[in-house]
């Protein structure tokens, strides 16, 4: 199908937008990458009056590395993202969960900043965001606000973000040492959103998780930082210790059932994960007790 | 309020200027008011790749992007690849391969693969099939649609194929 008939508007800056935005409300909708907004107008599911193209504002482009950590323009495409040397060097979770997002051709338009205001629950860059305490910055025209991620994801395709705000940059604290990474997810086909997928985040000192951050996506109407990581930290990890937070996991966890999964099987594939994930953050594979995908 | 908005762009070389309105997307103005109709429309969100296009250089979804903003840009088709030559390679490989049935991805396909090949020397086969993930081909060529794009790999990397 084609989208319904709409009228368009190209700001020159940030001030510009965010007029348009005020003025519009929901009757307006921001176009960035357009890899989420343009599906569903094509498909009808949403028919916005005003189109906001965020496209030129160039401000909004771009990768920074701070005292604080990486700065990142809500515009950064995702094939930026994956052939950034900071990012690489900062947060080389991003660059491996944005091999498993869509496909070359979408990699090349979409954007971190439309993901992220999309917020699909099945999708991997929100996950990404918990795992990495990521503070997410909206600029509305009262001023800034600051977003933790954890705060910003409130369900399926909603955020923390009002009408009139706009998702202006990512800010990913400076990566810790002994700092270690772990990102799956099991889809169907290559490129697919996700069944269920793991973006974990930790700090390992002499094979203990000082800190670990679990972070679940395709598992309910948001991401979710699993409590289970909790069981985890501060400990020697024992086959036992692994297996009280395999059980914790499943159920704390409420997934959905759909014609992807049952809620069952997707409890099941979250705790494979947690599994994978941990025996390959300690390079510790004897700390399965059994059980796979 | 759904006034029609300028656009000057660049496509397969040539300078063009039009009128159009804003929800025409990118596959259907290069389809309708250019007739550049080797640019294919299949599920019009995102998912088959029959209408992947180079925008500046990059392959898009021509379908995800609104004619409107491509302004300034620089547009190329498979019409503008296949008339410089620049598959001309890949094209006869397809063909020697029969990596097309009903030819509706082959458009689609081909920047696909054109895109990997520019990317990388010798990708391989697994390769290959990540970067055409985003293509579908419903007469279930795959095979000889990756034997083709390996051979042309091969042969331009001056290896016997």
């Amino acid at each position: 199908m084609k989208a319904s008939a709409f009228s368009y508007a190209r700001p020159t800056s940030v001030s510009n937008a965010l007029e348009l935005l005020h003025a519009h409300g929901d009757r307006a909708k921001v176009l960035s990458g357009g890899q989420s907004l343009m599906p569903a107008m094509n498909l009808r599911l949403i028919s916005p009056e005003l189109i906001v193209d965020i496209g030129e504002l160039t401000e909004l482009r771009g990768i920074a590395v701070t005292g604080h950590g990486v700065r990142i323009g809500a515009l950064t495409r995702h094939v930026d993202l994956a052939r950034s040397g900071e990012i690489a060097a900062h947060a080389p979770l991003l660059v491996e969960a944005i091999s498993h997002v869509a496909h070359p051709a979408i990699r090349n338009r979409g954007t971190l900043g439309g993901s992220l205001a999309h917020a699909d629950p099945a999708s991997e860059l929100p996950a990404c965001m918990l795992a990495l305490n990521a503070t997410i910055v909206v600029r509305g025209q009262a001023g800034e606000r600051r977003i933790a991620a954890q705060d910003f994801f409130t369900g399926i395709y909603e955020t923390a973000l009002s009408p009139e705000e706009l998702l202006v940059a990512v800010e990913l604290p400076a990566k810790p040492k002994n700092s270690a990474h772990f990102f799956h997810e099991f889809a169907r086909r290559h490129g697919d959103y996700a069944i269920l997928g793991l973006a974990a985040q930790a700090i390992v000192d002499a094979d203990i998780f000082s800190d670990l951050r679990l972070a679940f996506f395709a598992v309910g109407d948001r991401p979710v930082l699993a409590r289970a990581a909790q069981k985890l930290t501060g400990v020697a990890v024992t086959s036992a210790v692994l297996s009280g937070a395999s059980t914790a996991l499943a159920e704390e966890l409420d997934p959905q059932d759909d014609q992807q999964a049952s809620a069952s099987m997707r409890r099941h594939l979250a705790k494979v994960l947690l599994v994978r994930c941990v025996t390959g953050l300690l390079g510790r594979p004897d700390l399965d007790a059994g059980g796979s995908a | 309020m759904t006034a029609q908005v300028q656009i000057s762009l660049d496509v397969n070389g040539e300078r063009v200027d039009a009128h159009v309105a804003p929800r025409l997307n990118l596959a259907d103005f290069l389809r309708e008011h250019l007739q550049l109709t080797g640019t294919h429309v299949g599920c019009e969100h995102g998912v088959c790749g029959a209408c992947t296009v180079r925008v500046n250089g990059d392959i898009v979804r021509s379908c995800l992007m609104l004619a409107v903003q491509t302004q300034d840009a620089s547009i190329e088709t498979i019409e503008g690849l296949s008339d410089s030559g620049e598959i001309a390679d890949l094209q006869a490989a397809f063909r020697d391969r029969n990596a097309l049935q009903c030819g509706f991805c082959t458009p689609g396909m081909l920047m696909a693969a054109q895109d990997l090949l520019k990317l990388e020397a010798e990708p391989d086969r697994d390769r290959i099939r990540e970067h055409l993930s985003g293509n579908y081909c419903r007469c279930t060529g795959y095979q000889a649609i990756i034997d083709a794009i390996e051979t042309t790999a091969r042969a331009r990397a001056g290896r016997a194929p």
